[in-house]
């Protein structure tokens, strides 16, 4: 047996699918934005210090390292493959007729959603671990000042709105395509995928969309 | 009516091809697209030029011989239908039509829109078989199968082989095809005890052939002329993850 | 010379047995020493070539289309006969032979139709084994339906794709043995001269459709499993590359061919829509189960069939043959439709056609049960001309569809040229002057599955101490050099007309002169109006192209094979006069209009011999006996 293409498929389908499970963790964490704000500047801390310093969350954390870096290399490996497996250019292509735009762009969907994390990254993971923030009241690092003040910024708060929506599609297409890399071919399982994909899909994209919004709108007021 | 055809003019496998304009008039609209290209071809002849080439044999939809991109889209702008099912009702008098051969590495071209589909009978030889030698077979009701699963290997048997899913993946993945074979043969009592080498050894061979992997589009199932469906694709990959772990 | 058919001896139902039991057999250790040479890939030819190569003998199995699943036994769909009895209604192995025999009109072989319903149960265990997916019951147990021509029903069937299904098994198989390194494929290979050498088939000549190449291939058989030439009259339910060209070039070698203008003419086809028609699409005969055929009682009745109310309809097959109905055989519902339409009661645009109506059975059994039956074909209707049959009557009209003559072969498949065998529908042998519905699938699987692999290891077993031909021998020398000299001469050719216009000439004139009924005079002006198209063939025609892939070069090959098996046809005609079974001369009929065979001067195959000069050709009998069966008329009344 080699290693086909179907074993990277299958690990793309891991470590996406683990990535979908972390982002359930992660947004509701992140709800504790929607608290008022002194009430959410102390619990949000809070938080941020109890994963910072729980073993089995670094253990999660590295897993998650590794599955973003598994899914992107993994996709390069796959992309060469296909890009290999097509003959010449069609000089007249209709083929998308066949198909939805999402499914056909993952890659450049990834690529957005791969962009994003490293200002993501940069932004609040870097400056969290390795800068020294200052404490708020409880001695936790004040790393909700430091959101909030990202989002109070317009063309922020747009990039982050257009790269959720980069992630909504690729959730979208990804969750029901990781099910099928998976095996799932029974048609009643497969329209039960279907369905929890498009909840799964709108509450994360939602959910993460509607926090710098809700954090700009209230620095307006 | 009439028609402009642009359609793509190769020599040989390794010489460079472009597309050719030719204008078509009288063309009927109860010809099958087949017939317009006969229509064109013996235009060629009286002016003395080669012939289009192209793949063609039973023109009912059941060979899976012919198969051409028609304005881009694998067997023209219906789905699920051959291109020799394909008429010219389907089209406008005056309309510019694009022609071109399916186009996937594993899929030389020959010439002009012919092209050559061995990898498929590689993948077949790789295990797409139920290994029983004429003369061993028991009586032929000693093996029960109920209706619904002799019903559901049929609709991934009906696969004819055509190359509609290669042509129309971004990919250029045969998982489709592959998948139907794997799919069929799995779900009968008889073709279960090869499943699981079956399927390494098909999905091996697809990889060795050149095509792309799946990346879910549900493209194939659009253009395929025998509605294959595409969760063939999952039972292969169920197939597959499956032997993974429980073959020794 | 006398044609020995070598029919073994014994009982009837003993025969085969009989022959089996003597045949002679190769050491497993020598059969590697022996290769085998098929050409075709459908049924017989893909079942003989697996057979033969699970045996252990070499084969090289040669097909023109891309890939050997395409062969045009893929595009048969009603279904395959078999004496299984699984419906309890009385079938048997003799009766199977009986509706065989009598279905052929009492022109075929007892002993041979006896094999075939023989081997026809076996037939099915072995495609179930292979994972064909024949319609099932909900219990699990095989389904049957009947088929035209006979009362029991004893059709197996995977819905409309029963041949393709067959031959993706045949084709699995062999793909099982080239993956073993027993077989080797030539796919886009076209036979164009058989190899003799002291009298017996030592090789071929092909030409690869790729290079152009011309190529000698030795063996110490050859197996033409080439299929039927229906395609001589161009618009045919047969693929566009069927032709003659390997039987024919046998044939002027040496093999004789019989039976030449038995043509069944399949009578639920699509009509004609126009002069640039290419093929006439069929609809499977099993719609004949739960279709009803009629057309207007008044001739030249211009209205939309469907407001044509019910007592203005003539259901002429269920009025002039009541036991039997929609479902008479072929010849008999096809020549039924050709009287009323030549009556003026035709349908559609071109008033070719007749009404195959389902509104009966659909409001009977209810849409549901009808589209599960038949839903491929309807939708097949549906993309060819724009019409729902769910709704209103399709129309339908015979075409050529299956060639009952063939090579000559005796009862071991062996043509008159030693260590040529003929199988499946390129040989005459089981159907007599017609063929039953969801036979030919039967005979070319027996044929190939379980007749070959006893003959031909029988053949071969003498040849053990014969002299080992290399394809070095001047007599390969000398076929390929016919084989350049034609191709050589086509392409340089001046003429003005292409090969498809000679084709089309050719098939209007034996469609109107030799097709569903002749007569001596139409005849024998269709020999002279071919005479002179095959003069102007080898003077205007015109190939354009190149000697590599060129679809045009290849057609002038097979055109001018047609040419001359046209003529033969219309001899095969003339010289038979009575009517039986698909030929019917029209000097030969009732006042009723049905058909008069005679037996008293006729009961004979006939074999005609190459001769290499005007007229081409020499007639040879093989005289019918039969034992066990009293020839009667064939009534479906």
């Amino acid at each position: 047996m080699k290693a086909t293409t179907l074993q990277h498929k299958l690990w793309m389908s891991g470590t996406g699918l683990f990535m979908c499970f972390f982002l359930i963790i992660h947004l509701l964490g992140n709800l504790q934005l929607f608290l008022p704000p002194e009430r959410a500047r102390e619990q949000f801390n809070w938080y941020s210090h109890l994963l910072a310093g729980n073993i089995i969350i670094e253990i999660v954390a590295y897993v998650l390292y590794a599955s973003i870096i598994g899914h992107t290399v993994y996709a390069i490996l796959i992309t060469r493959k296909n890009a290999g497996a097509n003959g010449t250019k069609y000089a007249y292509d209709k083929r998308g007729a066949a198909s939805v735009w999402y499914s056909r762009n993952m890659g450049l969907l990834g690529t957005i959603i791969f962009l994003f994390l490293i200002i993501h990254f940069k932004d609040f993971w870097y400056q969290y671990k390795f800068t020294n923030l200052p404490l708020d009241a409880k001695g936790n690092k004040d790393l909700y000042t430091i959101v909030v003040k990202a989002y109070q910024q317009l063309w922020y708060v747009l990039v982050y709105e257009v790269a959720l929506i980069a992630l909504g599609f690729h959730l979208l297409h990804g969750f029901f395509s990781a099910a099928r890399t998976l095996g799932v071919f029974h048609p009643k399982y497969v329209k039960w995928i279907k369905i929890l994909g498009w909840i799964y899909t709108l509450v994360i994209t939602l959910g993460f969309m509607a926090m710098p919004v809700f954090v700009y709108l209230n620095s307006l007021s | 009516m009439k028609l402009s055809l642009k359609i793509w003019r190769q020599d040989s496998f390794d010489s460079e091809g472009s597309m050719i304009s030719y204008q078509l008039d009288d063309v009927s609209v109860n010809m099958s697209f087949l017939e317009m290209l006969d229509l064109l071809n013996e235009t060629l002849v009286q002016k003395g030029e080669r012939v289009i080439e192209f793949d063609h044999d039973c023109r009912e939809g059941i060979c899976g011989q012919c198969g051409m991109m028609i304005n881009g889209r694998a067997h023209g702008p219906l789905s699920n239908t051959t291109t020799c099912q394909l008429h010219m009702r389907s089209f406008k008098d005056g309309d510019t039509i694009y022609v071109e051969p399916f186009r996937a590495t594993a899929f030389p071209i020959v010439r002009d829109l012919k092209v050559d589909r061995k990898g498929f009978d590689h993948i077949i030889q790789a295990g797409g078989f139920i290994t029983a030698s004429t003369g061993q077979p028991p009586e032929a009701n000693s093996i029960l199968i109920s209706h619904q699963v002799t019903e559901a290997a049929f609709d991934a048997a009906a696969c004819i082989g055509c190359g509609a899913c290669v042509a129309t993946c971004k990919n250029s993945s045969a998982a489709l095809f592959t998948s139907a074979k794997i799919t069929h043969l799995a779900l009968l009592p008889q073709g279960k005890l090869e499943a699981a080498g079956r399927v390494i050894s098909m999905v091996d061979q697809m990889d060795a052939e050149g095509f792309g992997h799946c990346s879910n589009t549900e493209a194939c199932e659009v253009e395929c002329p025998q509605e294959i469906s595409v969760l063939h694709i999952a039972r292969m990959n169920y197939e597959y993850n499956k032997a993974l772990v429980f073959k020794t | 010379m006398i044609l020995d058919a070598k029919i073994p001896a014994g009982e009837l139902a003993e025969k085969w047995n009989n022959y089996k039991k003597h045949a002679k057999l190769v050491n497993p250790a020598n059969r590697k020493k022996f290769d085998i040479i098929v050409v075709g890939t459908g049924l017989a030819g893909a079942s003989c070539a697996a057979s033969l190569a699970e045996q252990g003998y070499n084969v090289k199995s040669f097909c023109f289309q891309d890939t050997a699943r395409r062969a045009h036994s893929v595009a048969a769909q009603g279904g395959v006969n078999a004496a299984k009895n699984y419906k309890n209604d009385g079938d048997s192995v003799y009766r199977m032979f009986y509706d065989t025999i009598k279905g052929g009109d009492f022109r075929s072989r007892e002993a041979n139709v006896y094999r075939l319903a023989e081997c026809s149960a076996e037939l099915i265990d072995q495609a179930v084994a292979q994972g064909v997916p024949f319609a099932r019951e909900y219990g699990g147990y095989l389904n049957n339906r009947s088929f035209g021509g006979v009362q029991v029903s004893r059709t197996f069937y995977a819905r409309g794709q029963t041949g393709q299904q067959l031959l993706l098994g045949a084709y699995q198989a062999l793909m099982r043995q080239v993956s073993l390194g027993k077989v080797k494929t030539f796919t886009r290979h076209e036979m164009l001269e058989l190899v003799v050498i002291d009298g017996k088939a030592k090789g071929i000549i092909a030409r690869d459709l790729l290079t152009g190449q011309i190529e000698r291939h030795a063996a110490n058989a050859v197996v033409l499993a080439t299929g039927g030439y229906g395609k001589v009259y161009y618009l045919s339910t047969l693929a566009m590359g069927c032709n003659s060209s390997a039987i024919w070039r046998a044939h002027k070698k040496g093999a004789f061919m019989s039976g030449v203008s038995w043509i069944q003419f399949h009578p639920t086809s699509l009509p004609q829509s126009g002069e640039h028609q290419s093929k006439l699409t069929l609809m499977s005969e099993s719609l004949r189960n739960d279709g009803r055929i009629w057309v207007p009682k008044k001739p030249g009745d211009d209205r939309v069939p469907k407001e044509i109310p019910e007592e203005e309809r003539d259901y002429y097959l269920e009025r002039r043959y009541p036991a039997f109905g929609n479902l008479s055989p072929r010849d008999i519902a096809s020549r039924a439709a050709k009287e009323r339409i030549d009556a003026g009661c035709g349908v559609g645009p071109m008033k070719n056609a007749v009404c195959l109506d389902f509104s009966k059975a659909i409001k009977e059994q209810g849409k549901e049960k009808i589209k599960e039956k038949y839903s491929n074909l309807f939708t097949m209707y549906e993309k060819i001309n724009g019409i729902n049959a769910y709704e209103q009557p399709m129309l339908i009209s015979p075409a050529a569809h299956f060639t009952m003559g063939g090579l000559w072969v005796d009862y071991r498949l062996m043509t008159t040229i030693p260590g040529l065998f003929a199988l499946g529908e390129a040989n005459f042998s089981d159907h007599g002057a017609n063929r039953l519905g969801a036979n030919s699938l039967l005979q070319a699987c027996v044929d190939g599955y379980f007749i070959a692999p006893y003959t031909i290891p029988d053949y071969l077993a003498d040849e053990m101490k014969a002299e080992k031909i290399t394809t070095d021998h001047p007599a390969f020398a000398a076929a390929e050099n016919e084989v350049k000299v034609q191709l050589n001469q086509f392409l340089q050719m001046k003429g003005h007309l292409s090969a498809d216009h000679y084709h089309k000439t050719l098939g209007k004139l034996l469609y109107d002169k030799c097709g569903l009924s002749r007569s001596k005079e139409g005849l024998e002006v269709a020999i002279a109006e071919i005479k002179q198209l095959r003069k102007s063939f080898y003077k205007d025609l015109k190939i354009t192209g190149d000697d590599k892939v060129n679809s045009e070069l290849e057609k002038a090959g097979r055109v001018a094979d047609y040419l001359e098996l046209g003529e033969l046809m219309c001899y095969d005609a003339l010289t038979r006069e009575e009517s039986c079974g698909a030929h019917f001369r029209e000097e030969y009929q009732t006042a009723d209009g049905e058909a008069v065979r005679n037996d008293q001067d006729f009961c004979f195959v006939s074999a005609w011999e190459w001769k290499d000069k005007d007229p081409g050709h020499e007639l040879h009998k093989e005289p019918l006996v039969f034992e066990n069966v009293a020839l009667t008329v064939r009534s479906y009344k």
